[in-house]
C-alpha cells in the first residue's frame, strides 16, 4: 500500500474514470432524480452509503466464500443478491432506529437495487484487485476506497447536473428536446470536460 | 394470432426500449463503440430476456408476492451467468471488448421491467414474443447508434472503410459522443412521433 497509489485510486476515481461521465454507470438515476439539487443529494449520500459497505460484504463473500470452494462462477448471482439483500436490511434499520434517515433516504433504497454503479463497483473490485483469483495484499483497504471515491464521483456528476437542470427550467427548450434529450447533450458536454482530466498522471 | 404480432412489434417500433422507453441506457452507451460490439451485446441481451421471459411466466404462479423481486433477479442472474461462460469459451474477443457490461446486463432495467411488467402477468407464449420484440428493438437501436458513431468517429463500419480520406471526429468513439448520439436520436424519434399524430 502506497500513498501514490492510493491517490492514484481517487483521482481516478473521481474525475478520469467518473462512473456516470465516463464508463457509463449509474445513467438512470443521474437522469431520473437531477432534476431537483435535494434529491439528488440524498441519492448520493444513500448511493455512496451502499457502494462503500456493499464494496466490504461482497469482498468477504468472494474472498472466504466463492474462492475457497471454487465457485468464482457464481460471482455475479452472488453480489447481485447480497446488494439486493444489504439494501433491503438498510432499509428496514433505519426505518426503525431514524426517521429522520429514512425520510431523507428512504424512497431511494431500493432504487440502489438496480443502480448498475454498485454492481459495476463491485465486479471491478474483483477485476483490478484480485490477480488470477487470489486477492492481492490490502486488497479489502482498496476496494472500500475505491468504492468510496467512486460513489464520491457519482455524486459530483449528479449534482453538478441537477445544479444545471434547475437553471434549465428557466430556458425555452425546443419541444423535442425537453426533458431527456436536452439531458443528454448537457451530459456530453460535461463528459467532454471531464475527458480533460485524462492523461492526468502522478510521477 | 394478431395480439402476438403486436406483442412482437411493440417492442421494436413504438414501445422500443432505448428510444420510446429510454431504458437500459448504460450498456447501450458504453458498447456502442462498434457495430460488433453492438451486436454482441444486442444477442446476448435478448438471450437472457428470452430465457427470463419464458422462465418467469412459467413459473409466474409460485412466486410469493412479497419476494417476487428477488425471485426475477435470482432468474435473471442465472441467464446472465450462462452468457458470461458461454462467451468467455467461444467469443474472448468479444467477452474483453464488452468486459464488465456482460456481467451488469443483469441490472439492466429492460429485463427487469418487462419481468415485472409483462411475463409476470402473461402466459408463455406472449411472453416469448414480447421478449423477441424487446430484444430485437434493443438490439436494432444499439446497431443504429453504433453505426452513427463508428461511422463519424472512424470512417468505416463493420470494420470496412467508406471513404478514401476522411479526417475522423474522434469524439464520436469517446464518451461524450455517445451521450450527444442518444440525446439527438431522442429528440429525433419526438419529432417523429409527434408529426404522426398531427396526420
Amino acid at each position: 500500500m502506497s500513498a501514490q497509489q492510493v491517490l492514484m485510486i481517487i483521482i481516478s476515481m473521481v474525475f478520469i474514470n467518473n462512473f456516470i461521465l465516463s464508463k457509463f454507470l449509474g445513467l438512470c438515476p443521474f437522469l431520473g432524480v437531477s432534476r431537483q439539487t435535494k434529491a439528488a443529494m440524498s441519492m448520493s449520500a444513500a448511493v455512496v452509503f451502499v457502494m462503500t459497505f456493499s464494496a466490504i460484504i461482497t469482498w468477504c463473500v468472494y474472498n472466504y466464500l466463492l474462492i475457497p470452494y471454487k465457485m468464482e462462477y457464481l460471482r455475479t448471482i452472488c453480489f447481485i443478491l447480497v446488494i439486493a439483500a444489504f439494501v433491503q436490511v438498510i432499509e428496514m434499520f433505519f426505518r426503525k432506529t431514524s426517521p429522520v434517515i429514512y425520510r431523507a433516504l428512504g424512497i431511494y433504497l431500493p432504487l440502489i437495487t438496480t443502480n448498475c454503479a454498485v454492481l459495476g463497483v463491485t465486479v471491478l473490485n474483483v477485476n483490478d484487485f484480485f490477480i488470477k483469483g487470489s486477492p492481492v495484499s490490502a486488497s479489502l483497504f482498496y476496494s472500500t476506497l475505491q468504492a468510496f471515491f467512486a460513489g464520491i464521483g457519482f455524486s459530483l456528476a449528479l449534482l453538478l447536473m441537477s445544479g444545471i437542470r434547475e437553471r434549465l427550467d428557466l430556458v425555452d427548450v425546443p419541444e423535442a428536446m425537453k426533458g431527456i434529450p436536452i439531458a443528454f447533450v448537457i451530459a456530453s458536454l460535461m463528459s467532454l470536460a471531464f475527458m480533460g482530466f485524462a492523461g492526468f498522471q502522478i510521477k | 394470432m394478431k395480439s402476438l404480432f403486436y406483442e412482437f412489434k411493440k417492442g421494436i417500433t413504438f414501445d422500443n426500449p432505448t428510444f420510446g422507453l429510454v431504458l437500459g441506457l448504460c450498456p447501450t452507451l458504453a458498447v456502442s463503440t462498434s457495430v460488433v460490439n453492438a451486436i454482441g451485446m444486442g444477442v446476448a441481451a435478448t438471450f437472457v430476456l428470452l430465457g427470463s421471459n419464458i422462465f418467469i411466466s412459467s413459473l409466474r404462479k409460485f412466486f410469493p408476492k412479497e419476494i417476487r423481486i428477488p425471485c426475477f433477479i435470482i432468474v435473471i442472474a442465472t441467464f446472465v451467468t450462462i452468457v458470461e461462460l458461454v462467451m468467455k469459451a467461444y467469443f474472448p474477443a468479444l467477452s474483453r471488448a464488452l468486459g464488465i457490461f456482460i456481467p451488469l446486463i443483469v441490472v439492466n432495467c429492460i429485463i427487469m421491467a418487462r419481468a415485472e411488467a409483462f411475463a409476470s402477468k402473461n402466459s408463455i407464449l406472449p411472453s416469448i414474443f414480447d421478449a423477441l420484440g424487446m430484444g430485437i428493438g434493443f438490439t436494432l437501436a444499439l446497431v443504429i447508434i453504433s453505426a452513427i458513431r463508428e461511422l463519424l468517429g472512424t470512417g468505416a463500419i463493420l470494420g470496412i472503410s467508406l471513404f478514401k480520406s476522411y479526417d475522423p471526429i474522434l469524439m464520436m468513439i469517446l464518451p461524450p459522443g455517445a451521450l450527444l448520439t442518444l440525446g439527438l436520436l431522442i429528440a429525433f424519434t419526438r419529432i417523429l412521433k409527434s408529426k404522426k399524430q398531427r396526420i
